[in-house]
C-alpha cells in the first residue's frame, strides 16, 4: 500500500536542509494525479517565465514513454539524448540538455520515449536533480499522471510540489489523494486551471473556493480555459511568450509569486460579453 | 463497470455510486469477499453494476492475471464489461488491459493527447487487441477557425476505427458533479452521441452526424462531421 | 481553381502546425520503437555497400533524427578499405535498375503504432548509385526514402 512514508525521503548522510538552501536552486514537482489537467502545459509556461526573468531554469520531463514536454515547448526536433541515456551514463548531461533558442536560459531534459518508467533508478533520478539544482536556479520536474512509479521518480528529488486541479470532481479527488501522499514535506501550493467563470456563477462548475476547500492549500494561481492553449501547444509556442495573452500573463504572474514576488493571484476575468462574443464571430 | 484506477479511483464518484461501496476491486481479488458481494448494482439502469477500485492501495495489488481471471468471470453472465483504464501505460494500464478482448481509445484533439494515444494504440497492437476511437471535446468553432485538429486530422494521424465524436459541453461538467451519467438527461445533446457510440457497439452502423449547421463556407468547401 | 480559392477564403490556423508537427514527431516515435526495422534496415544497407566497400561492421550506426520539416535517417559506416578488384570482375558496377525501396517508410505506412512487420533480412534492396557512391563514411538519406540524390 502506498504510504506517504514511501516516498522517498532525503538520502542517509545529507547536508542539513538550511546548507543546501544556500547553494543550490530550488527544485518543484509538477503533479496532479488526474491526467490531462495541465501539467505539461504548466511546467513548460512557468519554466519559461521564470527564465525569461533571468533564472537559469532545467526542465525534466519524467514522462519517461509519454514524452510532451518537447513537443508542448515545441523543441522536439532537437531531441537528441534523453533522461534514461544521462541516468544510465550512455551520455553526459550536457549532451541531453536542449537549450531553448527562445530564451537562453531555458533547458530541456526530455524523457525517453522508447522505454519504461520502470527503468528508471529512483536513487539515480535523485543524484541527477541534486546536480541540476547545483547549476540551475530552478529545477521543474514535469510528473506523468498517476501515483505509480513515475510520479515516485518524479517526486524523488524535489524539495516543493505544485498541484494543478481543474474544478471537477474527479480531478480534487485525485489532487487530495496526492496529496496526501507527498506528506508535509513538500508544502505543496495549488494551480487550478480550466475555470469557467461563467459556469461557476450558474452553480454548473466548483468554485476556487470550493475546490480549496477541501485541498486546504496555498493557492499560486487560477487559470482560465482558454483557446490560445490550444493553439499554443498546436504551434509549440508557450503562452508566455506572447504578451497578448491573458493566460501567459497568468502564468508570468505565477512565477512571478513562485521567485517570491508579492503579487497578487492571478485570476480568470468573468466571461466575455456579448460583443466580446460579436467580436469573436467576426475574427478572420 | 469495473474501475481499474487503484488508488485514484473516481467511476464510482462519475457514476454517483460512491456512498453505496462496501467491498473494492481488490478485496475480490484477494478472496476476502466474493464479487457478488463487491458489485453495485445501479439503481437507475437494470442490468447495469460497477466494481468499484479500492482507494487506499495501489495498482500492484492486482495481478494482470487475476484482472483475467475477474473479467473472464463477469464475462459468463454480462454482455459487457467494461474496464476503465488508469492514465498512463505503467502497471495499472497493464492490468486493466489483460482482461480485454478489444479497447476504446478516447482522445481529444490536442497534440499531447493525440501523441499519447498514439503510443497507446501501439501497445494494443503488439497485443492484437482491436482499437476503436472516440475523439472528446472537439470545439467546432475552433476547428472553423483553423485553431483545432479537425476529426478528419486526428483520424488521419492515429489510423483507428472512429466509434464516436463528442463534442465539448458544459452540461457533463454539471453532470459529473451530481453523479449522474449524461445519458440519463434525454434532452442533452451529449445523451444521443454516447447512445449512437453504445449501438456502434452493438454492431450497428449509425452515421456520424453534423453537430452544427453548416455555414454558407462548410457548403461550399465541404461540411465536417461529428456524432 | 477550388485549392486557390480555399486558400483566399480558409483560415490558415495553427491546427495545419500541429499536424505536421505530429506526424512528424510520431514517425520519429515510430522509428524508435521499432528497432526491428531499424536492425533490418541497417542489415540491408550493410549488405549493399559490402558489395562496394569493406566495412566495419561492428561500428556501423544506424539513427532516425526529426529536423526542422522532416526525419532524417543518419548512417555512420566506417569503410575499412575499397574491395580488391580481380580480373574478371567489371572495372564499373553494373548500374542497378530502380525498383521500389522494400523498406517503404511513409507516414501512413509507419502508422501502423510502432510495429511494422519487420522485413525478411534475406530480401535484396536495390537502391540507386549515383554521385553520392564514393567513400563517404556519413551517408545522409532524408527525407525518409529518398536518395539524397
Amino acid at each position: 500500500m502506498l504510504q506517504p512514508q514511501e516516498i522517498p525521503q532525503e538520502a542517509p548522510g545529507a547536508e542539513p536542509q538550511a546548507a543546501k538552501a544556500a547553494i543550490r536552486g530550488r527544485a518543484i514537482v509538477v503533479t496532479s494525479g488526474k491526467g490531462g489537467v495541465g501539467k505539461t502545459t504548466t511546467t513548460a509556461n512557468v519554466g519559461a517565465a521564470l527564465a525569461q526573468r533571468g533564472a537559469k531554469v532545467a526542465l525534466i520531463d519524467a514522462d519517461v514513454g509519454l514524452r510532451n514536454l518537447d513537443i508542448v515547448l515545441g523543441l522536439e526536433n532537437r531531441v537528441r539524448y534523453h533522461l534514461l541515456d544521462v541516468l544510465e551514463s550512455k551520455v553526459p548531461l550536457d549532451d541531453a540538455l536542449v537549450t531553448d533558442k527562445r530564451v537562453a536560459t531555458l533547458s530541456l531534459l526530455p524523457a525517453a520515449q522508447s522505454r519504461e518508467k520502470d527503468e528508471v533508478d529512483t536513487e539515480l533520478m535523485r543524484a541527477l536533480v541534486e546536480q541540476l539544482r547545483e547549476r540551475f536556479d530552478y529545477v521543474i520536474v514535469d510528473s506523468p499522471a498517476g501515483i505509480e512509479k513515475g510520479f515516485i521518480n518524479a517526486v524523488v528529488g524535489a524539495q516543493e510540489a505544485i498541484i494543478v486541479c481543474t474544478p471537477e470532481v474527479s480531478s480534487v479527488r485525485d489532487a487530495d489523494r496526492v496529496v496526501g501522499l507527498l506528506g508535509n514535506r513538500f508544502s505543496p501550493q495549488l494551480i487550478v486551471n480550466r475555470v469557467r467563470p461563467g459556469l461557476v456563477k450558474r452553480g454548473k462548475m466548483l468554485s476556487v473556493d470550493d475546490v480549496n476547500g477541501i485541498l486546504r492549500l496555498p493557492l499560486l494561481g487560477v487559470l482560465g480555459d482558454e483557446a490560445d492553449v490550444i493553439v499554443s501547444t498546436n504551434r509549440g509556442e508557450p503562452v508566455v511568450f506572447d504578451p497578448n495573452s491573458r493566460t501567459g500573463n497568468a502564468y508570468r504572474t505565477i512565477a512571478a509569486r513562485i521567485a517570491g514576488d508579492d503579487v497578487p493571484i492571478p485570476a480568470p476575468p468573468a466571461e466575455e460579453g456579448f460583443m466580446g462574443k460579436l467580436g469573436a464571430l467576426f475574427r478572420i | 463497470m469495473i474501475d481499474a484506477d487503484i488508488g485514484l479511483r473516481n467511476l464510482d464518484l462519475v457514476m454517483g455510486i460512491e456512498k453505496r461501496i462496501v467491498f473494492d476491486l481488490v478485496e475480490v481479488v484477494e478472496g476476502r469477499c466474493q464479487l457478488r458481494q463487491a458489485l453495485i448494482k445501479d439503481k437507475r439502469f437494470d442490468s447495469l453494476s460497477v466494481v468499484p477500485a479500492a482507494q487506499t492501495r495501489d495498482k500492484q495489488s492486482v495481478s494482470e492475471e487475476q484482472m483475467t481471471q475477474l473479467v473472464a468471470e463477469l464475462a459468463e453472465w454480462c454482455d459487457y464489461v467494461l474496464i476503465d483504464c488508469p492514465a498512463g501505460i505503467e502497471h495499472g494500464f497493464r492490468n486493466a488491459i489483460a482482461g480485454a478482448s478489444e479497447a476504446i481509445i478516447v482522445t481529444t484533439p490536442e497534440v499531447s493527447a493525440i501523441r499519447d494515444a498514439d503510443r497507446v494504440i501501439g501497445k494494443l497492437n503488439e497485443r492484437n487487441q482491436p482499437v476503436r476511437l472516440i475523439i472528446n471535446r472537439i470545439r467546432p468553432d475552433m476547428v472553423r477557425m483553423g485553431d483545432m485538429m479537425s476529426v478528419d486530422d486526428v483520424c488521419d494521424i492515429l489510423s483507428a476505427e472512429l466509434l464516436g465524436i463528442v463534442p465539448d459541453d458544459e452540461e457533463v461538467i454539471d453532470t459529473t458533479n451530481r453523479g449522474e451519467p449524461v445519458v440519463l438527461d434525454p434532452t442533452n445533446r451529449l445523451a444521443l452521441i454516447y447512445h449512437k457510440i453504445a449501438r456502434r457497439l452493438e454492431g450497428e452502423l449509425v452515421p456520424f452526424t453534423n453537430l452544427a449547421a453548416p455555414s454558407l463556407f462548410e457548403r461550399i468547401f465541404g461540411t465536417w462531421k461529428a456524432g | 481553381m477550388f485549392d486557390f480559392l480555399s486558400r483566399f477564403f480558409k483560415p490558415q490556423g495553427s491546427s495545419e502546425t500541429a499536424k505536421e508537427r505530429l506526424r512528424l514527431v510520431l514517425l520519429s516515435d515510430h522509428l524508435q520503437l521499432a528497432p526491428d526495422v531499424v536492425e533490418a534496415l541497417k542489415y540491408d544497407l550493410i549488405a549493399v555497400i559490402s558489395k562496394y566497400v569493406e566495412v566495419d561492421v561492428e561500428s556501423c550506426e544506424v539513427t532516425f533524427e526529426q529536423q526542422d520539416r522532416t526525419v532524417l535517417m543518419l548512417a555512420n559506416i566506417p569503410i575499412v578499405s575499397m574491395k580488391v578488384r580481380t580480373l574478371d570482375q567489371p572495372a564499373e558496377p553494373e548500374p542497378i535498375v530502380l525498383g521500389e525501396p522494400e523498406l517503404e517508410v511513409q507516414p501512413a505506412t509507419v502508422t501502423s503504432h510502432a510495429h511494422a512487420a519487420a522485413p525478411r533480412r534475406r530480401r535484396r534492396r536495390r537502391k540507386r548509385l549515383g554521385a553520392g557512391s564514393d567513400n563517404k563514411q556519413h551517408a545522409v538519406t532524408g527525407p525518409l526514402g529518398e536518395s539524397s540524390n
